[in-house]
């Protein structure tokens, strides 16, 4: 229902071995509250992004429930160690029941 | 209306106190800009033009330095999408006939100028695209689409310096630019210079005002989470001093982003920028 999502992250490519890297991402979406009214004062129902998720290699680093008040486009920046060579694997749950990934290979050197 | 007199008269005496631009350096992903040069020669009251982003706090500043902290490239983002979109009675898209954006590096730089005896805008040439060869309905000056187009345009021209011609067969519309820009309107009888001229770098409420450059153009400003174009931010500035606001894309505004792309000839590009 919700359209324009658009998941984005940024990864660095590459990492040492057990470096805490910054992950930032990015999902455009309109998170509207559901307590809003349309101009016949009917409420517009609410659609927002309830729920993100960060995977490493299978093991979640994050996993963040999100609430109405949350404005438009989320954007969460967090910390993760990288033990070893592998992927992030990102997904964000949309209340009408889409779920959008991405995901990002990073390298160990 | 005596209070509202007492409060310019207050506000107009805290000015010397304040504080002007400040002297960070704006680098994008390691491109520097230039946010700081000799005004132009044709300037004869300011000697140092100063890029809006000087005037922000370090925390907005710090937006426009990394483009995936920019929240201005999701609606560049929208405008890559748009150049591919098929739109209109024949069939094609802006890549029908331009086969890359990034072609466009460099217009941005001489925008607006004349052709054909007409002052142009980036805008103009969009919608002189679409309505022209694509057969589509034109865009609103600054609805959503056309924000995003002129950002992803705009953007291909980053860094480079604004060069806008203002002799020739610009001068009479330069001319009437500048007069625009001098004249006080509305009930607070103000002009542009009043502002950005005579008292850029002091605190207009909480904020700094800036020197009114508009090389970060459409611009994404937090109070409203979207992309504004110069004539947009034009309104904004009548109806903040009271003045019944010109109409976006007609001859006084397109006179006056001449005249202010003149003001700003030599700064870099930064489309698209973040302000407050």
């Amino acid at each position: 229902m919700a359209s324009g999502v658009k998941p984005r992250v940024k990864v660095p490519k590459s990492a040492a071995a057990g470096e805490t890297i910054v992950i930032k991402t990015l999902i455009s979406h309109k998170m509207e509250s559901g307590q809003r009214k349309d101009g016949d004062g009917n409420v517009i129902p609410r659609s927002i992004i309830n729920r993100f998720t960060a995977d490493f290699n299978g093991q979640n680093v994050i996993d963040v429930t999100l609430e109405p008040a949350i404005s438009t486009n989320p954007y969460f920046q967090f910390e993760s160690t990288v033990p070893e060579a592998g992927e992030f694997k990102f997904t964000w749950y949309d209340d009408d029941g889409s779920v959008y990934e991405t995901a990002k290979k990073i390298s160990v050197s | 209306m005596r209070r509202i007199t007492t409060l310019i008269a207050v506000s107009t005496l805290a000015v010397g106190a304040a504080t002007a631009q400040d002297s960070n350096e704006l680098s994008i992903d390691g491109a520097p800009m230039v946010t700081e040069v000799a005004a132009p020669a044709h300037m004869e009251n300011v000697d140092t033009i100063y890029s809006g982003w000087r005037f922000r706090s370090v925390e907005t500043q710090s937006l426009e330095m990394d483009d995936f902290d920019n929240p201005a490239f999701v609606f560049v983002d929208k405008g890559i999408d748009l150049f591919d979109a098929v739109d209109g009675s024949e069939g094609k898209a802006c890549a029908s006939c331009h086969e890359d954006v990034a072609e466009f590096a460099g217009l941005r730089t001489k925008l607006p100028k004349v052709q054909d005896g007409e002052l142009v805008t980036m805008e103009e040439l969009v919608n002189g695209c679409r309505t022209e060869r694509m057969g589509a309905e034109p865009w609103k000056w600054s609805g959503g689409d056309m924000t995003a187009m002129t950002a992803l345009i705009g953007l291909q021209s980053r860094g480079m310096p604004i060069d806008v011609a203002i002799d020739g067969d610009a001068a009479p519309f330069w001319e009437k630019g500048k007069e625009l820009y001098y004249t006080r309107v509305g009930q607070l009888d103000m002009a542009c210079s009043n502002c950005h001229e005579d008292n850029y770098g002091v605190m207009i409420r909480a904020d700094h005002l800036s020197q009114g450059q508009i090389n970060g153009f459409p611009t994404y400003r937090l109070k409203n989470a979207k992309l504004n174009s110069s004539h947009g931010r034009f309104k904004g500035c009548m109806k903040n001093i009271r003045a019944e606001p010109y109409k976006e894309g007609g001859e006084k505004f397109k006179a006056l982003e001449l005249y202010l792309a003149s003001r700003g000839n030599g700064l870099s590009v930064e489309t698209p920028s973040v302000r407050n």
